[in-house]
């Protein structure tokens, strides 16, 4: 109850404060428009169809860029960490990328793949994919060998120790890892159709801001905080499953 | 009661073994019989995981030969149950040989039921107090089809009374299905109270002392005279007496520990 109710209150409270403020005249509205303007812009784009095309074709984007870096990177992380000549190879090309930001790609991503859908997933790959190859083979490297000498006890087989041993240890690391790429994926699709897009979110505020449409600009931003907390808050159904329970406890 | 025979299960030949410079085992020989209880004790860092790691074959021994005659089961010293799996899901791993699901579940159940964990059949590792999850484990490698149970300072981490629980626990155990047990420990009175055999080890290289017979049946009072006179004598044996660890303390201090 408390926990639900105090952010509220906070919300309200900052709302009042700055409905008082818009009031009081005291900024022009291209500094900080009022939150009704906020709300009647929210509304008529809502109302036009635009600001739903532009959540889908954000969601499609981080569904695909980052959909392509899980099943890509789990794979990749899992076979750095099983041959060592690919681990001794790989890790310090993996841990360059994993340290450059994944914007600096972002003149390369329009010289190759143009404007659109294209470059915003290739970004979101990028970001997404180096963090969740290095996650998966730090979490392989860090199971306590005692459990695959427990499975070798018991009879498992190599498919099935990868099965019911090697996944499940890493699972919760790797869930943990999956929460906060996406939220970064979420992040990087922003600049990405800023930058090199023609609809989007990302694309809905910053042609707001050209056309000096504060109020849309600020509805946009309120969008897209709240598609992020849900996008995690999602996410975090991934830590109730019963088998990972252990990893985030104790 | 004691199921020991005349026939050898384990027969350790002149093992040795170094890790880089440390010489951690110097030229151990044993022969454990079928159905034997042997119990190893030892000051830390002796070797006597090491040790547990080469009869089981985990590890090869830079010098000597181990044979095994049978199938082997091990209690690790830390952690050997699957975080990831239920009670039931870490008793049935050993369970695996039998195809009907009906049948695994049945005997998994009554594991459950002589460790008297019933009703957390279905909670996670994690969910329980070290003394369950020791039960757990235990249950786990006793409802298994091993010939032989390697067991690593298997109690040490519980407290005195459920440690004493666990030592009557596991007789039980050994008395409705025998088999060959080397038990390694800390606990001198627990070597004293379970074993055929209990074997003292030296330090730094780790080798065998003596061999030590207990003739007694099993289960064994704590207050049994050939319980209490083994203790005194295993204390004699590795320097313990009087409370003091008379080695490496010079004369004339006082180092009560
Ligand atoms: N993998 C290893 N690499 C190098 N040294 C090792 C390794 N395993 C053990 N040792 C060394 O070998 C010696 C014996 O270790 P071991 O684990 O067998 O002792 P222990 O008798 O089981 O001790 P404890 O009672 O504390 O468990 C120790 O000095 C330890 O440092
Ligand atoms: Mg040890």
């Amino acid at each position: 109850m408390r926990t639900k109710l105090l952010p509220l209150l906070f919300v309200a409270v900052a709302i009042g404060l700055w409905s008082l403020v818009s009031s009081l005249q005291i900024f022009s509205n291209l500094v900080l428009p009022a939150p009704w303007e906020v709300l009647e812009g929210f509304v008529e784009e809502a109302a036009s169809g635009r600001l739903y095309q532009d959540v889908v074709a954000s969601l499609f984007r981080v569904t695909i860029g980052f959909g392509l870096a899980v099943i890509l990177g789990i794979p990749f992380g899992l076979w750095m960490a099983s041959q060592p000549v690919l681990r001794d190879m790989m890790l310090p090309v993996v841990n360059f990328f994993r340290n450059l930001s994944p914007l600096a790609w972002i003149p390369f991503a329009i010289l190759w793949f143009g404007i659109g859908d294209a470059p915003a997933i290739f970004l979101i790959f990028i970001a997404a994919l180096f963090p969740i190859i290095l996650a998966t083979f730090a979490a392989v490297e860090n199971i306590p060998s005692v459990y695959f000498r427990v499975a070798n006890d018991y009879g498992m087989e190599k498919g099935e120790i990868l099965r019911k041993v090697t996944f499940p240890a890493i699972a919760p690391q790797v869930i943990t890892t999956l929460r906060v790429t996406a939220g970064l994926s979420w992040l990087v699709v922003v600049a990405a159709e800023m930058i090199a897009g023609n609809d989007g979110l990302g694309f809905a505020i910053w042609d707001a801001r050209n056309g000096l449409r504060m109020d849309l600009l600020v509805s946009g931003m309120i969008v897209i905080g709240i598609i992020g907390v849900i996008l995690d808050r999602l996410l975090v159904q991934l830590t109730k499953i019963p088998g990972v329970r252990w990893g985030y406890e104790q | 009661m004691s199921s020991k025979t005349e026939e050898p299960i384990i027969e350790i030949s002149q093992v040795s073994h170094a890790y880089g410079s440390v010489r951690v085992l110097e030229n151990i020989n044993l022969k454990v019989m079928r159905g034997e209880f042997i119990a190893i004790v030892g000051p830390s860092g002796c070797g006597k995981t090491t040790l547990l790691n080469i009869i089981s074959g985990y590890e090869n021994p830079d010098e000597g030969s181990v044979c095994r005659r049978g199938k082997l089961s091990m209690i690790y010293q830390k952690d050997g149950l699957f975080p990831w799996y239920t009670v039931s899901e870490n008793i049935e791993l050993s369970l695996r040989h039998i195809t009907k699901s009906e049948q695994r579940k049945k005997q998994t159940l009554s594991a459950i039921r002589l460790i008297a964990l019933e009703g957390f059949e279905n909670h996670y590792p994690h969910q329980l107090s070290g003394g369950m999850k020791q039960r757990v484990e235990l249950a786990r490698a006793l409802s298994g089809e091993s010939d032989i149970l390697l067991m690593d300072e298997p109690f040490s981490a519980l407290d005195y009374i459920t440690r004493l629980k666990m030592r009557g626990e596991l007789v039980t155990y050994l008395r409705e299905r025998p088999r060959t047990v080397i038990l390694v420990t800390h606990d001198i009175e627990e070597a004293a109270q379970l074993a055929d055999r209990v074997i003292p080890m030296s330090s730094r290289p780790g080798s065998i002392l003596q061999v030590r017979e207990m003739t007694p049946p099993r289960p064994r009072s704590l207050t049994d005279p050939a319980v209490t006179n083994m203790v005194g004598e295993l204390l004699k044996l590795l320097n313990l007496q009087n409370g003091h660890h008379v080695v490496n303390i010079k004369k004339g201090e006082d180092h009560a520990l």
